[in-house]
């Protein structure tokens, strides 16, 4: 044991003479380690939202009975199957709205709620008795509670004009949603009797068969094993998870190029550790040690910055998946014990897979030094014609996956062979590119240049490869941002045809302001919207009324259209389809669809598809006189205006004083338009942040290999100042070679980056969110990452060509005094 | 779930609780059938409990228990539908020497998942029911039928008998302590029981003979009182024995009992008279339960020593308890119920 | 104290068998001083590096006391080069990361014998007490090559084997160094075997072998 001890405490005193490579290592872990768990923090956090929204009272975590046109059916069918021995018990729900916005409220039987029912909130047992008896409880998450400026107890008012039992905060709950008793949702919702689905508990008995109790009225509903959320969700997930590992990868490259120098730099001192008689069990054992103790500090500071960079990202992840597609995350970041040790366990694994070459060689090293003068060209050679093969076959595989794959993970996957292939074949391409550049060389200096630089390849080409990851993903994700950016704002500008926008807050309040608007001499029309839902093929489908209005058909974009479409529109038997659900179902122009409305079924023809960017929702749009007239719960409170522009703020401050209304029920367009750019710029900006980090580990890897490289590379720079070459020149050859490396390698990750792109809009986001943009390109923006790259490596290769042209003479004599 | 079983719990242990607002019971009630067979929701609590002795086609020894429970959240006018402040809890068990299966159900009053009716004979929860017909005699409360069934088991039983419930106590007035608790109770102890227990699947006919209880109050415990100790005993000599003891915090009990002659004539036995001592001990759910017992009553020349069927008996319901057939022998003999609570 | 009968080595050069130790006998007794000389490629090297177990032999048996090297695995030579053999070589291999008062007691502290007044006394004799804090790449060559004999010595080796401990330094400090590694090896009574080319340093030792076509002369 303490000869073990004093073996590492030798190891250990090479990093106190290398502070630099040590500094590199660690950060290398760190960076690797922060990305990644950070990654895995949001991630977490997300799937634990998912989980509690999904488990909540029932959700899809627990087979159900439903009516087959999903509509409410009677209670008598619940008491009817309890009494023939089903567990079931009775759920109904519906939206509500207080003050102008919508709540999904829920009501639930607790007696009978079965035990397994995910992690539903479990009601205390005194509570029971308040939660049921008059007046009740509205359990609600605390958030909700602050949405609603709300404190416990309070008895909000639904637009209805009933109040709700007395607010309780409930933590377990999920935003957005009001659990009452079952009997005070009834009263609330105006289903008197009538129940929305029926959970299945474990069964007590031996229930008979369903449709012998309940004939066809009910059908059962298998809990499905991933929810609604998580299978939307899943793409933004598997985007941030990419570029964790992205990330964790970069980082190991670093970290396998400082412990590949280290143990090049110690190889001497391993060999007389062996000669003084240290065994080779012992030696191997050590530097294990040595490498866990090492991922075991730097996985605990790359931990701590995890969390700080999940906290930060957060709210911003947050506002994107509630935006995307209307999950509800806590912005609080609450993290359970295993992340902690997922975390110190990737570092040390990352740790000893990137050191595992040198390991393998410390294994084998022979006890004497054999004298090996293999000309680093042949080996530089095998090891290219090696990677390239490898990149090659990666490539095969990509083009396997585009051809043959079809979904989510596959899009992903062809991105991640593309990029692996085009980093294992970037050293063969530089090669190719040095080799021109040495044959064409004149004069004894450029060839010099050109030779050396090839010689630098081995050494540097791990952190080149990085660089080029890095710059291809930036690319391409700046790329999409771009393409996206400007066709929501195109679309957006269509979109919003009214110039002010009115929600009231109930339908009779509607009604006033209508009759008050018509009076108005600056109102040129009033429109008005509607929304229902219902589902189709099983989907909850939304359901979009349209006005006939000649704006609409001027200005409203269309995707695809029959011809005389919002003609068609007019008598209420076609519809519009958003381009998710025509994707989804695989619908197209001239299907005819059906779906349940409370008068009967409603069959429509499509007559169009449209672009409906960022809502989570399939959405139909019909016209909205056939909505009321199909569907006449339908709340009629959204209005639009259409207004000259200088009239606009002086009817919104009318509106609003003539009916009480807050701003956020009264909204001019170009507010409306902010706020929806607002969202969206959000919803990237943790992309955007990611990337950042992604760039700035690459830079990292350079600027360390470059560190690490300057050591060895004092014997081939000797010769040349000693034959007489200033320092000053040889470290402006050396900083011009560095910045030619990196600006071939900069060149490459455009193509690279724009096939990145292309892979992100046509495969990746028409997979995650259902809608294709059109694919443009960027040439200023290409522009400007180069520069931004070169002048990353030209920080990165500042620091170790200063040292250079400052090194005493004395220094590079020692090479020819101390040759190696 | 969790918090209906604990609260349920509360009610029927009624530690503690008091009786705002609910009915009291007193002395002097004149009981009419088939009303009183239906519920009293004026009052906090009240059962329905059937136990039967049974034996299979080969002899073998097997008991059932079937109760309906009803408690009132609040006292006051009955509510309509959801808003009903009545819950319920099913019970239901089958003991042999060799197993004892059990399970529970609940359900809130109001919609008709659980409920009883007085004429036609009806109580149920889900679909455990016990329930009678239009030849179904209200003073007999009987024939009627019984069932329940669980994953594991299952029964159907019917249920004659040809002599009038019998009422409890003094005139169906039962006094549980010396500060006025007290509850209505009366008995069905002649009930001839015959029908199929299945059990892992397997079908047995059996027949034997049942008991039921009927019992309400507001507030049956004292305080101070932690359990009780409740004999049924249906002796061979055809004599029906209701015993029990009421446990307090300072060590003292209160036994009480109720000799019914096979004419179905009662007379009570007090205190002073009866002496019940416990004899063997069961460990059974980390407990140390008192499952056999002697019991004296010198006045009648009565001196019995009991044995459970099955030491482990015990009813891990949300309200937990022990519950199960017995044997006994000694100047009499015969088979019962024990149901000891409170430990 | 260390009995070599008949051994043989051979390396395979450019496909061509070279049969450096063809059946070399030499025996060094305690407190024995021996030089090997020999021309460049006679196996002076060889034979030190099997005695130090640091190869495997093809033929024949070194003994170390009552040791037979050549029959030892691995981990035996391992613990037999950190208990009993001192080893000092051209290139000082001294440990450039370690203080030289480290380098110093490095040896005999892996073999968990660290004798603080022994490693006093040699650090005086040595004459490295001013050096202490020094690391090597701070040091003259006869300094590093001191330190590499304190170290070797460290452990009161049974045998301390050197490899022209002295063909990196000049002539005087060459004389300097083996002055003291004589004393030393006096002072502490173990063998010591040096190879050299130097004729005149050879003749310092009480005896002098020659190695010539893979045999000892």
């Amino acid at each position: 044991m303490r000869r073990a001890l004093w073996i590492l405490a030798v190891l250990l005193s090479h990093w106190r003479r290398h502070p630099m490579q040590l500094a590199t290592l660690l950060i290398g872990l760190i960076a690797a380690t922060a990305l990644w768990s950070g990654v895995q923090a949001i991630n977490q956090q997300a799937r634990n939202a998912y989980d509690r929204a999904a488990a909540m009272f029932g959700g899809v975590r627990t087979p159900m009975l439903v009516a087959p046109d999903a509509a409410t059916f009677s209670q008598d069918l619940f008491v009817a199957l309890s009494r023939a021995g089903w567990p079931v018990s009775p759920v109904v729900e519906g939206r509500v709205q207080i003050n102008g916005r919508s709540f999904r409220l829920l009501g639930i039987e607790p007696v009978t709620l079965p035990a397994e029912v995910g992690n539903a909130p479990r009601l205390g047992a005194s509570d029971l008795r308040a939660f049921v008896a008059p007046p009740g409880q509205t359990l609600v998450a605390p958030e909700t509670l602050a949405d609603l400026d709300a404190t416990e107890g309070a008895a909000p008012q639904i637009s209805s004009g009933a109040r709700l039992p007395p607010l309780h905060a409930q933590p377990q709950l999920v935003p957005d949603v009001l659990v009452v008793d079952i009997g005070v949702a009834q009263r609330l919702l105006g289903k008197q009797g009538q129940l929305s689905r029926l959970l299945i508990g474990k069964a007590k008995g031996k229930p008979g068969p369903l449709a012998s109790v309940v004939g066809d009225r009910l059908q059962r509903v298998e809990p499905g094993a991933e929810t609604e959320l998580e299978r939307l969700t899943d793409s933004f997930h598997l985007n941030l998870t990419a570029f964790g590992l992205l990330s964790f990868f970069v980082g190991l490259f670093i970290v396998n190029s400082a412990v590949g120098l280290a143990f090049e730099q110690r190889l001497p001192m391993l060999r007389t550790l062996r000669a003084c008689g240290a065994s080779a069990r012992m030696l191997n054992t050590v530097l294990v040690i040595e490498l866990v103790v090492l991922a075991l500090a730097a996985g605990l500071v790359g931990l701590v910055c995890g969390y700080v960079i999940a906290a930060a990202l957060l709210p911003d992840v947050a506002a994107s998946l509630r935006g995307l597609y209307g999950a509800q995350i806590p912005g609080q970041l609450s993290l359970r014990g295993e992340w902690w040790l997922a975390g110190i366990g990737i570092s040390i694994v990352g740790a000893l897979i990137a050191a595992a070459t040198s390991l393998v060689k410390a294994v084998r090293l022979p006890l004497l030094a054999t004298a090996q003068p293999q000309a680093w060209q042949q080996a530089q050679r095998r090891w290219l014609v090696l990677q390239g093969a490898a990149a090659l076959a990666v490539f095969a595989i990509a083009l396997l996956l585009l051809r043959y794959g079809d979904s989510l993970i596959a899009g992903f996957a062809v991105l991640a062979a593309l990029m692996l292939g085009a980093a294992l074949f970037l050293p063969a391409l530089l090669e190719i590119i040095l080799l021109v550049g040495q044959r064409r060389a004149k004069g004894p200096l450029a060839l010099w240049f050109w030779a050396d630089s090839r010689q630098q390849l081995s050494g540097l080409s791990l952190a080149l490869m990085a660089l080029l990851l890095a710059l291809a993903v930036n690319v391409g994700v700046s790329t999409m941002v771009e393409t996206f950016s400007r066709t929501f704002i195109t679309w957006l500008n269509g979109r919003l045809a009214a110039d002010v926008y009115i929600s009231a807050p109930d339908n009779a309040k509607a009604v006033a302001i209508r009759s008050w608007l018509r009076e108005r001499s600056e109102v040129q029309a009033i429109l008005s919207g509607g929304r229902a839902e219902t589902q189709l093929e099983g989907q909850p489908v939304e359901l979009l009324g349209l006005p006939d209005h000649a704006l609409y058909r001027e200005r409203w974009p269309l995707l695809e259209a029959a011809p005389r479409a919002w003609t068609q529109l007019v008598p209420g038997n076609a519809a519009f389809v958003s381009e998710q659900l025509s994707r989804r179902l695989g619908l197209r122009v001239g299907d005819v669809i059906e779906i349940p409305a409370p008068g009967g079924s409603w069959v429509l023809d499509i007559a169009g598809i449209y672009a409906d960017y960022g809502n989570p929702k399939a959405q139909l749009a019909v016209n909205v006189a056939a909505l009321i007239r199909r569907f006449p719960q339908t709340p009629q409170t959204r209005i639009g205006l259409i207004v000259p522009r200088d009239n606009i703020p002086g009817l919104i401050t009318a509106v609003q004083k003539q009916f009480a209304l807050d701003d956020r029920s009264v909204a001019d367009q170009a507010t409306v338009k902010a706020e929806s750019i607002r969202i969206f710029n959000r919803t990237f900006a943790v992309t955007g942040a990611l990337n950042a980090f992604t760039l700035g580990v690459a830079g990292i890897a350079l600027l360390t290999s470059l560190l690490t490289l300057a050591n060895s590379r004092l014997p081939q720079l000797a010769p040349l100042w000693a034959i007489g070459l200033t320092r000053s020149r040889l470290a402006a050859i050396e900083l011009t070679k560095t910045l030619a490396v990196a600006l071939f390698t900069a060149l490459l990750a455009l193509p690279l980056g724009l096939i990145v792109a292309w892979c992100l809009i046509a495969i990746v986001n028409v997979k995650a969110f259902g809608w294709r943009l059109p694919f443009h390109v960027f040439p200023l923006q290409l522009v400007e990452l180069v520069a931004v790259a070169l002048l990353a490596s030209l920080l990165a290769a500042l620091l170790p060509v200063a040292r250079l042209a400052r090194m005493q003479p004395a220094d590079l004599v020692k090479v020819f005094a101390n040759e190696r | 779930m969790a918090l209906s079983r604990r609260a349920f719990a509360q009610g029927y242990a009624g530690l503690g609780e008091t009786a705002d607002g609910f009915a009291p019971v007193t002395p002097g009630k004149v009981f009419s059938f088939p009303a009183d067979h239906g519920p009293h929701p004026d009052f906090r609590i009240e059962w329905w409990y059937l136990t039967a002795n049974l034996v299979d086609a080969r002899g073998a020894a097997c008991g059932l228990q079937w109760t309906l429970f009803r408690q009132a959240t609040e006292a006051g006018p009955q509510r309509e539908g959801w808003a009903n402040q009545q819950l319920w809890m099913g019970h239901a068990a089958v003991t042999r020497a060799d197993t004892h299966r059990f399970n529970e159900l609940f359900a809130r009053g109001g919609v008709g998942q659980a409920g009883v009716d007085a004429k036609p004979f009806a109580a149920w929860i889900d679909d455990w029911e016990m329930k009678g017909a239009d030849s179904t005699d209200d003073r007999m409360l009987a024939p009627l039928t019984l069932k329940a069934s669980s994953t594991d088991f299952n029964y159907a039983l019917t249920l004659q008998a040809d002599r009038p419930v019998v009422l409890q106590g003094d005139a169906g007035f039962s006094r549980k302590s010396e500060r006025g608790q007290a509850s209505y109770y009366y008995s069905q102890p002649f009930f001839r029981a015959r029908g199929s227990l299945v059990i892992d699947d397997k079908t047995v006919d059996v027949s034997g003979q049942a008991w039921m209880d009927r019992e309400w109050s507001s507030q049956p415990l004292d305080p101070d009182q932690t359990g009780w100790d409740w004999l049924s005993l249906h002796l061979s000599s055809g004599d029906k024995l209701m015993l029990y003891r009421l446990r307090q915090k300072d060590g003292k009990d209160d036994p009480f009992g109720n000799w019914i002659l096979p004419d179905g004539r009662a007379q009570q036995i007090f205190a002073a008279d009866i002496q019940m001592t416990p004899k063997g001990w069961a460990e059974v759910a980390g407990r140390k339960l008192p499952v056999e017992w002697q019991i004296a009553i010198p006045s009648r020349s009565f001196t019995i020593t009991c044995k459970p069927l099955n030491p482990a008996a015990w009813m891990g319901t949300g309200f937990s308890y022990w519950e199960g057939p017995i044997s006994f022998s000694g100047s009499h003999d015969g088979v019962g119920y024990l149901e000891l609570t409170g430990y | 104290m260390l009995s070599i009968q008949n051994l043989s080595k051979s390396f395979s050069s450019a496909g061509e068998p070279v049969h450096v130790l063809r059946g070399v006998d030499l025996d060094v007794r305690a407190g024995e001083r021996v030089a090997l000389t020999g021309e460049s490629g006679s196996g002076k090297s060889t034979l030190l590096h099997l005695i130090a177990g640091l190869d495997g032999a093809d033929g024949g048996k070194i003994m170390l006391e009552s040791l037979e090297v050549t029959a030892l695995p691995d981990a035996g030579r391992a613990a037999l080069r950190r208990d009993r053999l001192g080893l000092v070589f051209q290139q000082f291999n001294l440990i450039p990361s370690l203080s030289v008062e480290d380098n110093l007691s490095f040896q005999a502290r892996i073999a968990g014998r660290h004798d603080a007044a022994w490693h006093g006394e040699l650090i005086e004799r040595l004459g490295l007490g001013k050096l202490l804090r020094r690391y090597p790449e701070q040091l003259s060559g006869g300094q590093q090559q001191r330190v590499a004999i304190g170290r070797a010595l460290a452990i009161k080796p049974s045998l301390l084997l050197a490899d022209e401990p002295t063909g990196n330094l000049d002539e005087a400090t060459a004389d300097d160094v083996l002055a003291l590694t004589r004393d030393l090896v006096a002072r502490t009574g173990c063998g010591f075997l040096m190879v050299t080319h130097s004729l005149r340093l050879a003749a310092t030792l009480d005896r002098h072998v020659t190695l010539h076509a893979g045999r000892i002369t």
